[in-house]
């Protein structure tokens, strides 16, 4: 569905994207992801055909963003980061302008209207200006817009963004049913998100792909995947001497809590040395209190991706 | 077709809509209305050689109210869209470029007709109390009409010209007073300096609004201006539409 070959992108003095090249296929929903100033908007933009790239190429459904941009448009749906929308329209008379922009044939215009506020949950709102809404329903009208014309393909940039958790739960319900149905890229800062809803991931850095896999796999790979907390009393055992002895465990680190021991191990992927450590603590008779292995999240990939210049979540 | 017409829709709601077309429908009202009675009382006190209907085309009245309105009709055209970032949904729809800018035109050309259309009732009142013609023939209505259509395509197609520049509707404006006044008074060094060569004077006499407002509103319509605003109106539609589409690379 979205076919993106080498694409590059600067702008005055800086390069936004590098060499960027994927693919996503009918029916997936790719996570986007990257710290803010990745080049995750700039790519959607060139996506969208908002913006030419500089160099290489990307299409969608076989249609050039550039070359054949209206093609490419007209089978897209795109939902702008911050969703700009005309604050003097009121939400129907909105959707009625998008879908008459956006080719939906006369007769079907009402029939997609009225489904997408039904969809998006706009009904309550329909007659409001859109300048009087309250950010999560600008969201939901950016949403519903993207929506009209049915299209094979959906850029989300940035679609909680903004939302209280009730919000965010309800867009990742929508998201996920629309998945059925569409191919969709979104990005997000929220990772839990991307697990929950995304078939893959694509992790951006300063303008290039460092990764490109599903949250499985990428969750697999990560060093730190699999990390193990005991928490027990030693008496006179040090503690870390002894752990280190089981296999797979790599590096243990210790702090102390109220007289008890709180160890953190990192162990190799794919093992679980649970049982090792419970042996262990039996036969030098440690009083355990939590022996729990911590399952790795994407936000630790992310993390261990980006973190070389430490730039925070959001 | 239908998205031009949806897009053209959007932009002639938009006007109304906003306070600003408000604004501008009183403010012209009240200059119009003023000239319009400065002139019958002037034309009361004294015989003059010309209609009511001249006079009314033909003041000081009339031409600064008339280069005013462009800015504010246009102003807001695509700067207000840039600065809102409403551009990037508007030009992410399988929309041309050129419908885009033609609506815009055409919107805000729409706006500028429906502002002058009172103006009519101005004579056919006249005629009713006074039992008088307020023109010499259909024919200066028709003149005068049409040259307030030609002068504001071409002052509009400025207008939009200036609005595709900036992000700020204050830059916009003054860019497009700037220069319509600039060239409203082109046309009127014709009249200042007797020296110029007559080669000179008749390339400037082709900018000059007030002869050309002068001859139309007395009926005679000649095709020359016609001409010259039609197709000046074109090209800076045509640099428009080539700086519409320069955002793309400026981004």
């Amino acid at each position: 569905m979205i076919k993106v070959e080498n694409l590059t992108k600067r702008y005055a003095g800086q390069t936004a994207i590098r060499d960027l090249s994927f693919e996503v296929g009918q029916g997936e929903i790719m996570g986007f992801l990257g710290p803010n100033g990745a080049g995750k908007t700039t790519t959607m933009r060139i996506l969208a055909g908002f913006m030419p790239a500089t160099s290489g190429r990307a299409s969608i459904a076989g249609f050039d963003v550039f070359e054949q941009s209206l093609q490419a448009r007209s089978r897209l749906g795109y939902m702008p980061e911050n969703v700009p929308l005309y604050n003097d329209m009121r939400v129907t008379e909105y959707l009625d302008y998008r879908a008459a922009l956006k080719g939906v044939p006369h007769r079907r215009n009402a029939e997609r209207v009225g489904d997408v506020k039904e969809l998006c949950g706009l009904r309550d709102v329909e007659r409001k200006l859109i300048g009087a809404l309250s950010k999560g329903y600008r969201q939901r009208v950016g949403l519903a817009d993207a929506l009209l014309s049915e299209p094979d393909l959906l850029i989300l940039d940035e679609p909680t963004i903004g939302l209280d958790p009730n919000q965010i739960r309800q867009v990742r319900e929508l998201i996920k049913n629309l998945g059925k149905q569409h191919t969709i890229l979104l990005s997000t800062h929220i990772l839990p998100e991307v697990e929950m809803t995304c078939s893959r991931v694509i992790i951006i850095h300063k303008g290039q792909i460092e990764a490109c896999d599903t949250p499985e796999n990428l969750l697999s790979q990560i060093r730190q995947a699999g990390g193990v907390v005991v928490e027990a009393k030693t008496g006179n055992d040090d503690g870390v001497e002894e752990l280190k002895k089981i296999s797979g465990i790599r590096d243990v680190t210790v702090k102390d809590d109220a007289g008890w021991r709180v160890f953190s191990l990192r162990v190799e992927s794919g093992l679980d040395v649970r049982p090792e450590v419970f042996k262990l603590a039996a036969a030098r008779r440690w009083t355990l209190r939590e022996l729990s292995q911590r399952r790795a999240t994407l936000e630790d990939v992310f993390v261990e991706i980006t973190h070389s210049d430490q730039i925070g979540l959001d | 077709m239908r998205k031009f017409h949806a897009l053209l829709l959007r932009e002639v709601r938009g006007y109304f809509h906003s306070p600003i077309a408000y604004i501008v429908l009183v403010f012209f009202l009240l200059v119009s209305g003023v000239d319009f009675y400065f002139q019958v009382s002037f034309m009361n006190q004294r015989p003059a050689s010309y209609t009511v209907q001249e006079a009314f085309f033909n003041s000081v009245f009339f031409w600064f109210a008339f280069v005013l309105i462009f800015p504010l009709i246009t102003m807001r055209l695509f700067a207000e869209e840039f600065k809102l970032g409403t551009i990037e949904p508007l030009m992410t729809a399988p929309v041309r470029d050129l419908q885009v800018v033609l609506a815009k035109f055409f919107g805000a050309l729409v706006f500028y007709i429906v502002l002058w259309i009172p103006t009519l009732l101005y004579f056919a009142i006249f005629q009713k109390i006074t039992h008088q013609p307020a023109a010499n023939s259909t024919g200066a209505y028709w003149g005068s009409y049409l040259m307030l259509l030609l002068l504001g395509m071409f002052y509009l197609a400025i207008g939009c010209l200036a609005s595709v520049v900036t992000k700020n509707q204050i830059v916009a404006a003054v860019i497009s007073f700037c220069t319509i006044t600039l060239l409203f008074f082109l046309g009127l060094v014709q009249f200042i300096l007797l020296d110029v060569s007559s080669g000179m004077r008749e390339a400037l006499g082709y900018f000059s609004a007030i002869e050309h407002m002068g001859t139309y509103s007395r009926g005679i319509i000649d095709t020359r201006p016609m001409v010259w605003y039609l197709s000046m109106t074109a090209f800076v539609l045509t640099l428009t539409y080539q700086a519409f589409q320069s955002r793309k690379w400026r981004l």
